[in-house]
């Protein structure tokens, strides 16, 4: 966000930027939720901003030498520099109302949140360490799906990461999973789909096949707010559609209702 | 790559020496089945040649083929009393979807298949073997079934992919997929896969991944069909075959990625030119791998399936 003043995607009003930033990143007008990086929603979930990232060391490789009209490792440079990130998601531990828990955060800007073998790690290695050390886990999905790039690696991934948050349930730890726009592909057909509470951010587009696959295929138009999460909410894959702005204290009280912590 | 020819081409060839063989199979003169070997020699001779130029959009045709053996054909083969199970107990049946128990080798095992239909009103019914979420689901409901009474599974695996359409999606195509790979997770009982054809993406990986992963010589199994890769990358369908290539999602890829156990040989000519040939090298390697997967108690068969997705991925770490 360089400039002073922004339009917003949505009502494409003109705002002075640091009303947006100030309101979570959501247009004051007509409460259009801007896309976060993984960091700044580490920093809006956490206690005060504050939280220690961790597996930090992970960092992409090429497996295929995969090349379309650009090489993959091109690519992963390229997103390296735009982003300051080595892949697509960030793990962080920190306080949330004073409960310790794991957080993982996808960011879209890093090719469109892919899940590789990056991701798949990184997803499975926050579950792991919720199990060890007892904590919840709360995943944060923003995401095309699996990266192509990876190939059948890239899909071997949503099994690797199933399989990870079910350890937490015969652990009897609370995963809750928060879809955000977008989510769609591998990424919902696994971990983001299996929260034992499964929330989202308004208006997000939270689907399996994107809305263009599915234009094709059955040759008509899509009805008006499918895939967003209020048809989602209807058709009863969410537990709840949260604004932004009480995102944090949604989480908070679930975790404490979930581990018989009252505040 | 634009010259590559289709395989349909490639194996004119062969497909006529196979006809010649049905014909010979149908004659009631015994001596007229001692004509099959020469013939049979004469077309493992043509595959020789036509095997080492195979591209992957070549293994990609063979793998569709449209006289393939499908999942009922090795049913048949396979079982004795094949029983189907139909519905998921929720919103319906899904025919793309194949599921049931048979006796096989002496033991109950459920099979969980995709069904792709031989004629037109066949594939439309079955929806092109493309399932919705009620197919995932009767798939796990016989899962279950099989827990319960304690009988391995096994999948076979031929789908272009799960359906992309808009009562799938209502239904949650998604959480159905995703359910399954986290109940298949911890399954006590053994579960073998089968790749028979196509492995298309989320679809197939939904019954598609347990203790032991198995693909026939000329199947694939990938993230996304080259079509689409071509669509999305090069958003040039030109680049079908090139990304065919890219995306490396042979048998023999797999093998080398550690993500299947065995790659299961097809006849000359490929599966569709001898049923019989390639159900007893399905049969031959299931047995196997089924034997050594009841030996183990479930604890370590579920130690060993959580081991054996955590370590799929390539990464550096520093």
């Amino acid at each position: 966000m360089d400039y002073l003043w922004t339009r917003c995607n949505n009502c494409r009003r003109i705002l002075y930027k640091q009303d947006i930033v100030s309101n979570n990143f959501v247009c004051p007008a007509c409460n259009f939720h801007f896309r976060l990086t993984a960091i700044e929603r580490l920093s809006i979930l956490f206690d005060e901003g504050k939280y220690t990232l961790i597996d930090q060391d992970i960092s992409p490789e090429d497996p295929l030498q995969f090349v379309d009209n650009k090489k993959y490792s091109k690519r992963l440079e390229e997103n390296r520099k735009k982003t300051s990130l080595k892949d697509a998601v960030l793990n962080a531990r920190g306080k949330m109302g004073g409960l310790d828990v794991v957080i993982a955060a996808l960011d879209f800007n890093f090719m469109g949140g892919s899940m590789g073998s990056v991701v798949g790690e990184k997803i499975t290695r926050a579950a792991e360490l919720a199990l060890k050390e007892r904590l919840p886990l709360i995943i944060v999905s923003c995401s095309g799906g699996a990266r192509m790039q990876e190939g059948v690696l890239s899909l071997m991934q949503l099994m690797k990461t199933s399989s990870a948050v079910a350890l937490l349930d015969e652990a009897g730890l609370p995963y809750i999973s928060v879809l955000v726009d977008p989510t769609t592909g591998g990424v919902t057909a696994s971990f983001a789909m299996l929260g034992d509470i499964n929330i989202a951010e308004p208006n997000a587009l939270i689907g399996f096949a994107g809305p263009r696959v599915i234009e094709q295929t059955i040759k008509e138009k899509l009805p008006k707010g499918f895939q967003r999460s209020e048809f989602l909410l209807q058709h009863g894959m969410l537990d709840s559609v949260v604004d932004r702005k009480n995102l944090r204290s949604y989480l908070i009280r679930a975790l404490r209702l979930f581990l018989n912590r009252p505040a | 790559m634009n010259e590559e020819k289709d395989f349909y081409k490639l194996e004119k060839g062969i497909v006529l020496l196979k006809e010649k063989i049905d014909g010979l199979l149908l004659s009631e003169d015994p001596r007229e089945r001692e004509k099959i070997p020469p013939i049979k020699q004469k077309i493992e001779k043509k595959w020789e040649k036509i095997r080492p130029n195979l591209t992957p959009l070549h293994i990609v045709q063979i793998a569709r083929h449209p006289k393939r053996p499908y999942t009922m054909d090795y049913l048949d083969y396979l079982t004795d009393d094949f029983m189907e199970m139909h519905g998921d107990r929720h919103a319906g049946d899904d025919p793309a979807l194949v599921t049931g128990f048979g006796f096989y080798r002496g033991r109950t095992v459920a099979f969980i298949g995709h069904q792709k239909g031989r004629t037109t009103r066949q594939r439309i019914e079955r929806n092109f073997g493309q399932p919705n979420p009620e197919g995932y689901r009767k798939a796990l409901r016989v899962m279950k079934l099989a827990e319960k009474f304690g009988h391995p599974v096994v999948t076979l695996i031929d789908t272009p992919g799960a359906y992309p359409g808009i009562k799938a999606e209502e239904q949650g195509q998604a959480g159905a997929i995703a359910y399954n790979l986290k109940e298949i997770s911890r399954l006590k009982i053994p579960m073998v896969n089968v790749v028979i054809g196509e492995g298309g993406s989320g679809g197939a990986l939904a019954v598609g991944v347990g203790d032991a992963i198995l693909m026939l010589e000329y199947s694939f199994y990938s993230v996304i069909s080259p079509e689409g890769c071509a669509a999305i990358l090069w958003k040039d369908q030109k680049a079908t075959s090139q990304a065919a290539l890219s995306l490396k999602m042979e048998a023999k890829d797999l093998m080398e990625m550690g993500i299947i156990e065995k790659i299961i040989p097809e006849p000359p000519g490929g599966a569709h030119i001898d049923f019989e040939q390639t159900f007893k090298n399905v049969d031959k390697t299931l047995n196997q791998v089924l034997k050594k997967l009841e030996s183990k108690s479930p604890e370590k068969r579920l130690e060993e399936r959580y081991k054996k997705f955590r370590k799929i991925g390539v990464f550096s770490e520093k």
